[in-house]
């Protein structure tokens, strides 16, 4: 009786754990897949902080490819590359970067977004969400060959959540290879992006 | 024998649960709804002075319940929350609306919680869509996990009983028309036109 009794009891105590879940905009209700808890960290690193950052051209929703070189010397470069379109952490990074447009223009920085995803899904996904400010690039094909670049090609063929700050000379300055299932604090990122103009 | 008679009622516990999808308030997780009595809470103390004088409290954290007004509409957002970006212009003109009049200003209030989000997060929510009412953080979703919010945003209005704060309203979802849901608000605390 005893075992049953623990039985239940460990059931009825994960049921509470599950009801106690990460708030996601309504926007999205029904059109999330949740992929439940994830492996924190899933690659290896290949690039370290003082490296130069490896060159690449991919397309944009927007129509026309962008190369990281177009903005050497122009521009400070974050690269934010997320694991999946119509994901819960994903859908909810982004849209915030879109309130910062100002202070990213202020240090004189660029945003990069990038996903292993197609460029039909990205414009589904980008369109529900209202759009952002950023060029959105596609590493669907080659699959993930730039971000096995970054080494944060995770095993199963989707992106880290991971951020890379890239100065005008095409220096890493700053990386960030997060837990997957956290997002990555905005005053962290901005306080990165400042230490660029000291 | 004694553990086979704990066990029946809590087997029957568990099923109600189940066969609701939702948790007993006893528990925590259970989103107060109209009617219910709302939860103390304890929340950051805004850091501006004026939004610590609108809702006029002043200990670090401050209780729920020491807020002075009649009726207060709580929302629950994310700075990160699309849809929460585009409801903030709806919420500054039911701010607006409010105090414009002089006879509702100092009987209805307003207070933003940042689900998940830092200081920083939630001053950048504030600064980008110009939010004149006092927003507070929930980093750690500690409130969120208390009220069972899992989707922003979400609008509590609550009026104030002498037991606590009384839930009138609870919606995840936007607010639709500012101006309608004024009425509405006044029309469920008694503060229909002329009152």
């Amino acid at each position: 009786m005893s075992k049953i009794y623990v039985t239940f009891s460990t059931f009825f105590f994960a049921l509470i754990l599950c009801a106690t879940a990460f708030a996601v905009s309504e926007q999205y209700q029904g059109r999330i897949y949740q992929p439940g808890k994830l492996k924190a960290i899933d690659s290896e690193s290949v690039l370290k902080v003082g490296d130069k950052a490896p060159d690449f051209t991919l397309p944009s929703l927007s129509g026309g490819p962008v190369s990281l070189s177009s903005f050497a010397g122009k521009k400070n470069v974050v690269i934010s590359f997320v694991p999946a379109a119509w994901t819960p952490v994903c859908s909810e990074q982004w849209p915030g970067y879109n309130l910062l447009r100002a202070s990213f223009e202020a240090r004189n920085t660029v945003m990069l977004g990038i996903t292993v995803d197609n460029i039909p899904t990205l414009f589904a996904w980008t369109t529900d969400m209202g759009g952002v400010w950023f060029p959105v690039l596609s590493d669907f094909w080659p699959h993930g060959e730039v971000t096995s670049k970054y080494g944060v090609l995770r095993s199963n063929g989707v992106s880290e959540r991971a951020l890379f700050i890239i100065d005008r000379k095409g220096i890493i300055r700053y990386i960030d290879v997060h837990d997957i299932n956290e997002r990555p604090k905005m005053e962290t990122l901005m306080s990165e992006l400042e230490k660029l103009n000291n | 024998m004694r553990i086979k008679w704990l066990t029946i009622p809590a087997t029957l516990l568990f099923l109600i649960c189940v066969s609701q999808c939702r948790l007993p308030a006893l528990f925590a997780g259970d989103t107060p709804a109209e009617g219910d009595m709302f939860p103390e809470l304890k929340l950051p103390l805004p850091q501006e002075m004026h939004d610590r004088e609108y809702l006029k409290v002043s200990k670090d954290p401050f209780l729920l319940s020491k807020v002075d007004s009649k009726v207060l509409i709580v929302e629950i957002f994310s700075m990160y929350c699309p849809h929460c970006q585009k409801e903030a212009p709806n919420v500054n003109a039911l701010y607006e609306a409010i105090t414009a009049k002089p006879g509702l200003k100092s009987r209805i209030k307003m207070l933003g919680i940042g689900a998940g989000n830092s200081s920083f997060e939630v001053d950048a929510f504030k600064d980008h869509f110009k939010i004149e009412f006092p927003l507070t953080t929930d980093e750690a979703l500690t409130v969120c996990t208390q009220l069972g919010v899992t989707g922003t945003p979400h609008f509590f209005v609550l009026w104030k009983k002498p037991g606590g704060w009384k839930v009138v309203y609870s919606k995840a979802g936007t607010i639709g028309d500012p101006k309608a849901f004024l009425e509405l608000v006044r029309a469920r605390t008694g503060m229909g036109h002329g009152k």
